[in-house]
């Protein structure tokens, strides 16, 4: 994301994911559904683990099956590579089947593909997910995923003609199941009363009002004082003042100095060069200040149109 | 470059001093301050617990992990109303919903979950979806009895019903000798641990199928059924004609029972869920989906299980017992299975899920 201003346009669409949850203590979370383009990263990256894991694992056990009977006369399969078999058997069995229910099961709720993306499976009904959900979404995986790509591949080169097609196509429906609801639900959350949501872990960054021009509204460069007036103060509303927030924490010298020409020019100030930081740390404590003491009496400003 | 001064950011006309000095730090941060600590440690004993090493926290931590939830969550309403550091507001929003995933949360281990499942939620699952089953195995009979009928009238529709790699010897014309030869019994069990793994594996796909179709309103698994089950029908009279019947029945039922009775399990719970996502009652359709689909699931692992025990029954006892042995062992699964779901587990109330 640029720290040039978001466009509004990007900020809508990402409202347009986020969904309210009230826990029983009355407070209101939001949750933002996860994008599709975050659940296909996941599922790419969670597939490329599974065919490298399994793959490997069939490469183990092959060497450990000629191994097993170098240097023998071949008459009949020996008991130890009938063994390995039935091992190799089992294993791709239970890991095609159980890697994505083990790892949803756990206290994550996500697969190390989801982890890495930044998402998690919940339950959307608010409650706890239960094993039988995280069963349920995961089954169908099969009609979803790989039967369509199945379908599709040999129809593309040329078996089934007119009804691989049509089976194609129906396949499709519950491929593309995410694109035509607005939770971007796939059939297995459907039928699982699932859902899958992002789970971002951001650390707590620093208080700006501590140090700095900020806490002091004095320049640390020059030694100057800023003041603001009541007038100046009121051009600005919160959506403005959390954007300039942003602007101070990213500290990219060409934003800040964006920003400060901007602002300068709304208030009338004559922009200057140099001290800008210390000019916007100023303003965003005293905005900041004036906009905090009017919310304890009850009077919000959404923004500079309000 | 000149040096920087206040001038350069004065104001056109006049600047407009203001007396009073503003305080060093604001009013919301220092609220903040006050109560980081607190979330620090939140966070801490969160990370531990999504870590899963739930036996590595002390018991303090435990015990303190409701309340400091209860603070943060109030931290977050207060700040709500009195902070615009959206910094802080979006690290305890992503706190909280962290925590209240952990704390209401409260899972059950694998090993507690399976204790439930196996002692009663199972058999209630199965018993709660009674009319799909009589639905599915009605499917079943009906078309057992197609198939059988097709055959008979015009043994041509054998070669369409049955894939070549089952119909080696086993097509309508053949002698008695190489009818029964094929049921006869193995003299070692080598080779069949494998042939086991790899039926477990096919049969399971098979069922994951049929249910997963169930989600298109059922009728994709009705079709996978009656289709099995004419090929069934074909086979019953290819052996009857030649007045086998007994024997193919005894050879089969080994482990037939088990694995009929998983796969008529796995279409009755696919069809569950397009029944009731058809016909949801006075719920919305997404809330019976969500109810059906964890109860067919549950009935799911039921039918995996059920799958494993009929292929190793397929792989040994059937290749190795003689036709009363082999009657006796099929009988007996299907008495078990039957007892299990249907009798076991009543009468208790519906667990929580």
């Amino acid at each position: 994301m640029s720290s040039r201003a978001l466009p509004s346009q990007l900020r809508e669409r990402r409202m347009k994911r986020v969904r309210t949850m009230i826990t029983p203590e009355g407070v209101a979370l939001p949750l933002t559904i996860a994008s599709r383009g975050s659940r296909a990263g996941a599922l790419m990256l969670d597939l490329t683990l599974l065919m490298f894991g399994t793959v490997l694992t069939t490469w183990l056990l092959f060497y450990t099956a000629l191994g097993s009977v170098a240097g023998q006369e071949l008459d009949e399969v020996p008991g130890s590579v009938e063994f390995l078999f039935v091992v190799w058997s089992v294993f791709w069995f239970v890991a095609w089947n159980g890697y994505f229910m083990f790892f949803e099961m756990g206290p994550r709720g996500a697969t190390p593909g989801k982890r890495i993306c930044g998402i998690r499976v919940a339950s959307r009904d608010g409650g706890r997910l239960t094993p039988e959900a995280v069963v349920a979404r995961n089954l169908l995986r099969d009609i979803e995923l790989f039967l369509p790509l199945v379908m599709l591949i040999s129809t593309a080169f040329g078996s089934g003609g007119a009804a691989g097609w049509a089976g194609s196509l129906w396949f499709l429906t519950f491929l593309l199941f995410p694109f035509f609801n607005k939770d971007r639900m796939r059939a297995g959350d459907l039928i699982a009363g699932t859902w899958v949501l992002d789970a971002p872990k951001p650390k707590l960054a620093e208080t700006l009002s501590t140090s700095g021009t900020v806490a002091t509204s004095t320049s640390d460069v020059t030694g100057t004082q800023y003041r603001f007036g009541e007038e100046e103060l009121s051009v600005y509303g919160e959506y403005e003042l959390q954007t300039l927030e942003r602007v101070l924490r990213e500290a990219r010298p060409e934003a800040i100095e964006a920003v400060a020409e901007t602002i300068c020019r709304k208030i009338g100030w004559n922009p200057g060069s140099g001290d800008e930081r210390a000019f916007l740390e100023a303003f965003y404590a005293q905005l900041r200040a004036r906009l905090e003491k009017d919310m304890r009496f009850g009077k919000r400003k959404a923004d500079k149109f309000s | 470059m000149k040096a920087p001064s206040l001038a350069m950011f004065s104001r056109v006309s006049e600047m407009e001093a203001i007396p009073d000095i503003e305080a060093a730090a604001l009013r919301s941060d220092r609220f903040r301050l006050q109560r980081e600590s607190d979330w620090k440690r939140l966070e801490y004993i969160l990370s531990r617990l999504e870590r899963g090493q739930l036996r590595k926290l002390s018991d303090e931590e435990v015990v303190e992990l409701p309340a400091l939830y209860r603070m943060a969550a109030s931290s977050l309403a207060v700040a709500r109303e009195t902070s615009l550091d959206a910094a802080t507001l979006g690290y305890l929003e992503s706190l909280v919903q962290r925590a209240w995933f952990q704390v209401y949360g409260p899972r059950l281990g694998l090993i507690a979950w399976l204790r439930k499942f196996f002692a009663g939620q199972l058999s209630r699952s199965i018993q709660a979806i009674w009319l799909d089953i009589c639905v599915a195995l009605a499917v079943m009979v009906a078309g057992t009895i197609t198939g059988w009928l097709l055959v008979a009238r015009d043994t041509e529709w054998f070669y369409a019903l049955v894939p070549t790699q089952f119909a080696d010897t086993r097509v309508p014309g053949a002698s008695r000798e190489v009818l029964l030869d094929s049921l006869k019994v193995e003299e070692s069990a080598k080779g069949m641990s494998a042939f086991a793994a790899q039926l477990f594996s096919n049969n399971a796909g098979v069922s994951i199928l049929a249910f997963a179709l169930g989600f298109a309103f059922g009728i994709p698994s009705l079709m996978l059924l009656v289709y099995n089950m004419a090929l069934l029908g074909a086979m019953l009279w290819v052996y009857s004609s030649q007045g086998l019947t007994g024997e193919f029945v005894a050879w089969l039922s080994v482990h037939g029972t088990t694995e009929l009775f998983a796969i008529l399990l796995a279409g009755a719970a696919g069809m569950h869920i397009g029944r009731r996502m058809a016909f949801p009652g006075h719920r919305s359709v997404l809330a019976a989906a969500a109810e059906s689909g964890q109860r067919a699931a549950q009935v799911m692992i039921g039918v995996v299980i059920m799958l494993i025990f009929a292929a190793l029954l397929e792989a040994f006892p059937r290749q190795l017992a003689g036709t009363e042995a082999r009657a006796i062992i099929g009988g007996f699964m299907l008495l078990f299975w039957v007892t299990y779901f249907f009798a076991f587990g009543r009468n208790k109330p519906e667990g929580v899920s």
